[in-house]
């Protein structure tokens, strides 16, 4: 099948404008006689379950936590971008529409993108108008901090909780509907597969998580918002229950998958401390708009402090390497991540870690306390102060700023970051690749729709800082609400969608037999067992930089792990009750087939790009020397997978890119 | 360090539960609470029997799934954390550690550790939204000003995370903190003022059928509660109350 993305014709600033003026609309009426499910309701799937409802379809929602407000989103600290130009420092709708296309190193489609930024600034409206606690300044607006990678102030903040605060308007938005009648909501569910009807999405089946009950749900179309697939490397700062689950059962019927090797590793994680670790903790990026990070610059001063016998506090400013400050002169410690993650791995590769493990950079806080210490007393008319008097108002500010943080890395680490600097290290974040979608955001099954973080659409090789949920919230309140109902207007005669046919019935019958399976393996050894091999494979082959060799040994590792899980997995409990092993089963036997296909894709793009970091691709000479090497002419486009059986056997199809808007240029953020 | 544990272990809803002896070996000290209870269900699986179940997902103090009962502490011996959030320097080499799940009339016992928390949930539907629809043309977010202490005051109050210590800690098992906090987000903020008085009537109303208790004003909530939520939310909803029952 061709690849069609359905961008449609005209300028990139009128193209969605006169899409929406074209599309087919449902009447109100008929709304009610239309069913859609819903699966995943964190920002992307809860804010399109409550907008599909408020329109009057039927909405039946699914999540595997108890409650829509417990869904991964809820974890983002750092904030949402939004082309509000509120500063007057320069932003528009084009800016961030640029922005991000540079960010995700021209590996994302720009019809697409454009949207993004043009919705950006309506997310912000409706939030505030939803209750939403964003911080604000002493005229009672909107405060701004900068992110990574941009030289504007645009992202809007709710302290270090904005995650929490969008999800939770998307969630009062969705318990509105929920009191209304108009979303049945499934918590405690888990999709198992998706049930297709003369090629078109018209159901799923779930597991309850309560009482193990195999369930069939019908619909006139089927929305998988189910988040990313970073657990495939078992550390990520993901949630423990984050899975590729819905999307990996969608690909199996039809769906391609498109750049599984884009991964984020985000530089500013809490290190990894023993082999019990069970996830990674994420600082917020904010952190790098005053901290700033270094390692000693002296090979002896490294290993004295990896051996515990010297304090960074200890070493003099000329004995310390601000190595970001040092390559990236511009942007400094606001490089974006995969700069700043990569260039951290440089380093403790080269032996010059801060902790007995070796892999851990400084971001250090005493030059921001100082310089806000200094401005304070200024601000206060305190002449001469002492140091101890500016330390003490630089602190205030520091804690007002980043308090929630600092605590939070005391509490895991015992050390008190105001006194000595954090230790960070990068950690797999968030996955740019996902189910490949149109323009309309439907995947390559018809009435299969796939958004939020679990698509691949708007982030190119690389993510910016505050854009995912941005993506969440344009893709579930302003996006899918258009372009499902045009789909939809087909389906008002349609009726209700049986739930007693064959093709419900072989779907069950699967999910059934699988299940059993494991219930009956007669194996050795834990599911977390077979997790964590994967995850050290992908971490030591696919992770920071990829190269043939291992990615060809990661390829046959993780299909040797996989055929191991099937013989040796053992899974205590039955089927008929909450068993969370049995759910993690099911999990890790998708990232087994996951893990193989991104090693297979990272190792078919033989350039550099975002996120991903071939070895093989490199500047050789020049100011950019050693920089990741980009390359347009063969790579300009989306792998997109279609699932043939084994992962490895996978068909690559292309979808190329061009770039009439922007011109394509090396990144350099120097 | 080496460590007996005593876990609640109880097979469905309708199961009679009891208290389960376990012991776990060489914890170090820089774990989780959590991550110790991933060490012993990796031991139960390895000797076939069921592991324990509990509720967890984030890992960092911010999802609100985890919930445990720990030596007689919701959320542990720590305070201003989650379970998940406990470390295991809070404890020493040799202790016996109590853990059972979050209880209260209104959370039923799931399995083992996990309890069910949908009483939450319909307080929320009752009454926790701003009714505006999503329609792209809402006014501007600078349209309305908010003093900047009003819009922390909201914040403090919007950071509940639901996960139910409060009501666990109380001796009455009332829903007060969590709802106050509820209300109090809304009530502090222009967009809230419309459906004010219905909106605290409703969730209290709902709170009073799902079988929570009264506030006797112990305090205890606020101290065991791991947002710091304030029991001033508490007053402000018993006026919100007032206010609505008199208008
Ligand atoms: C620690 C952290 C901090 C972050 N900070 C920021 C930030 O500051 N700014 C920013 O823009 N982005 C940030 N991100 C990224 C951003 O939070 C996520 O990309 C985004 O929230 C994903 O939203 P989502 O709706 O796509 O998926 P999620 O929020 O992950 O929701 C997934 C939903 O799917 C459900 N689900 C999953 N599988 C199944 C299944 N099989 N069956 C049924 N339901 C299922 C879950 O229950 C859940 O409801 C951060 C990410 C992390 C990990
Ligand atoms: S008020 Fe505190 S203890 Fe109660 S649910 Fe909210 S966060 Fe938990
Ligand atoms: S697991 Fe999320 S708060 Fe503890």
């Amino acid at each position: 099948m061709a690849l069609d993305s359905k961008v449609p014709k005209g300028p990139i600033k009128d193209k969605w404008t006169d899409y929406k003026n074209h599309i087919d609309l449902v009447n109100p009426a008929n709304k009610r006689h239309i069913d859609v499910i819903v699966v995943g309701t964190g920002l992307a799937g809860g804010s399109a379950a409550a907008t599909l409802a408020e329109l009057g379809y039927n909405v039946k929602a699914f999540a595997y936590q108890d409650s829509p407000r417990r869904a991964h989103s809820i974890a983002a600290q750092g904030g949402i971008n939004a082309a509000k130009n509120y500063q007057g420092d320069g932003d528009s709708t084009y800016r961030l529409f640029y922005d991000t296309v540079k960010g995700g190193d021209y590996r994302s489609r720009e019809a697409n993108v454009h949207r993004l930024a043009e919705v950006s600034a309506n997310i912000i409206d409706q939030c505030v108008a939803q209750g939403v606690p964003f911080a604000r300044d002493y005229g009672g607006l909107l405060d701004n901090r900068s992110f990574g990678g941009v030289l504007v102030s645009r992202t809007f903040y709710a302290k270090g909780q904005t995650g929490q605060q969008l999800l939770l308007g998307a969630y009062s938005a969705m318990n509105r509907q929920i009191a209304r009648g108009k979303i049945e909501m499934f918590n405690r569910h888990e999709m198992l597969d998706v049930v297709k009807v003369d090629g078109k999405a018209r159901g799923i089946i779930t597991r309850n998580l309560i009482t193990g009950e195999i369930e069939r749900h019908s619909a006139h179309a089927v929305v998988i918002a189910t988040g990313g697939y970073g657990n495939v490397y078992f550390l990520s700062t993901n949630a423990m229950g984050s899975n590729a689950t819905a999307a990996w059962k969608i690909h199996k019927k039809g769906a391609y998958f498109a750049n599984p090797c884009y991964t984020q590793i985000h530089p500013t994680c809490i290190p990894r401390s023993g082999d019990y670790q069970s996830k990674l903790t994420l600082m917020s990026e904010s952190l790098r708009n005053d901290g700033r990070i270094w390692v000693p610059a002296k090979i002896e001063d490294a290993q004295a402090i990896q051996q515990g016998k010297l304090k960074p506090t200890d070493l003099a400013e000329e004995d310390r390497d601000y190595y970001l400050e040092r390559r990236y002169p511009a942007f400094g410690n606001l490089v974006p991540r995969d700069v700043a993650s990569r260039a951290a791995k440089e380093r403790c590769d080269a032996g010059f870690g801060v902790n007995a493990t070796g892999e851990a950079v400084y971001l250090d806080f005493a030059a921001a306390i100082e310089r806000y210490g200094k401005e304070q007393a200024k601000i206060q008319n305190i002449d001469n102060p002492s140091e101890e008097k500016i330390y003490e108002l630089g602190q205030a500010i520091v804690e007002a700023k980043y308090g929630n943080l600092f605590q939070m890395y005391e509490k895991i680490v015992d050390e008190n970051p105001y006194e000595t600097p954090m230790m960070i290290y990068p950690a797999t974040h968030y996955t740019m690749g996902g189910v490949w979608v149109d323009y309309n955001l439907m995947t390559t099954v018809e009435g299969l729709y796939c958004i939020g973080e679990a698509n691949f659409s708007d982030h190119g090789a690389n993510r910016l800082g505050a854009s995912a949920l941005m993506q969440g919230l344009a893709d579930g309140y302003f996006v899918l609400p258009y372009t499902i109902g045009d789909y939809l207007s087909d389906d008002i005669r349609t009726g209700k969608i049986p739930t007693d046919t064959k093709e419900f019935e072989e779907a069950e019958k699967e999910v059934k037999d699988r299940i059993d399976f494991f219930i009956n393996n007669k194996g050795t050894k834990s599911v977390d067992h077979f997790h964590k091999r994967l995850g050290k494979v992908m971490w030591d082959k696919v992770g920071m930089a990829r190269n043939e060799k291992g990615l060809k040994e990661a390829m046959a590792e993780i299909k040797a792990i996989r055929e191991e899980f099937w013989k040796e997995v053992k899974v205590p409990g039955s089927a008929n009750e909450m068993n969370p092993e049995l759910e993690k089963a099911g999990r890790v036997a998708d990232f087994l087939e996951l893990g193989e296909l991104f090693a297979k894709d990272a190792l078919v793009r033989e350039e550099s790009c975002g996120g991903h970091f071939r070895e093989e691709s490199v500047e050789l000479d020049g100011p950019q020397k050693g920089e990741a090497k980009r390359n347009d002419k063969d790579f300009a486009f989306v792998s997109a997978w279609e699932y043939k059986g084994e992962p490895a056997d996978a068909v690559l199809h292309k979808e190329e890119l061009e770039f009439n808007d922007i011109e394509l240029k090396q990144r350099s953020y120097k | 360090m080496n460590l007996t544990l005593k876990i609640w272990r109880q097979k469905d809803s309708n199961a009679k539960g009891q208290m389960v002896d376990y012991k776990v070996t060489d914890i170090s000290e820089h774990m989780s609470f959590l991550e110790m209870m991933d060490v012993l269900n990796e031991q139960l699986v390895n000797t076939g029997e069921e592991p324990v179940a509990f509720d967890h997902d984030c890992r960092e103090g911010i999802c609100g799934m985890c919930s445990m009962y720990i030596n007689g502490e919701a959320h542990g011996p720590d305070r201003g954390i989650t379970t998940c959030q406990l470390h295991m320097r809070m404890f020493n080499d040799g202790d016996t550690i109590t853990i059972e799940p979050f209880r209260a009339a209104a959370f039923p016992v799931i399995k083992d550790l996990v309890v069910d928390r949908m009483a939450f949930e319909r307080i929320q539907q009752a009454g926790g939204y701003i009714s505006v629809n999503t329609s792209g043309n809402t006014q501007d977010a600078n349209s309305i000003p908010i003093s900047k202490h009003a819009a922390d005051e909201a914040m403090d109050a919007a950071t509940c995370i639901g996960c139910g210590a409060c009501v666990a800690t109380c001796k009455n098992s009332s829903a007060m903190l969590f709802v106050g906090a509820k209300v109090s987000q809304y009530a502090l903020l222009p967009q809230g003022q419309v459906e004010a008085a219905d909106r605290v009537k409703n969730m209290v109303a709902q709170m009073d059928l799902e079988g929570f208790g009264n506030c006797t004003n112990t305090g205890a909530c606020e101290i065991e509660c791991p947002k710091g939520i304030s029991l001033d939310n508490i007053a402000r909803m018993n006026r919100e109350l007032m206010k609505a029952n008199i208008s």
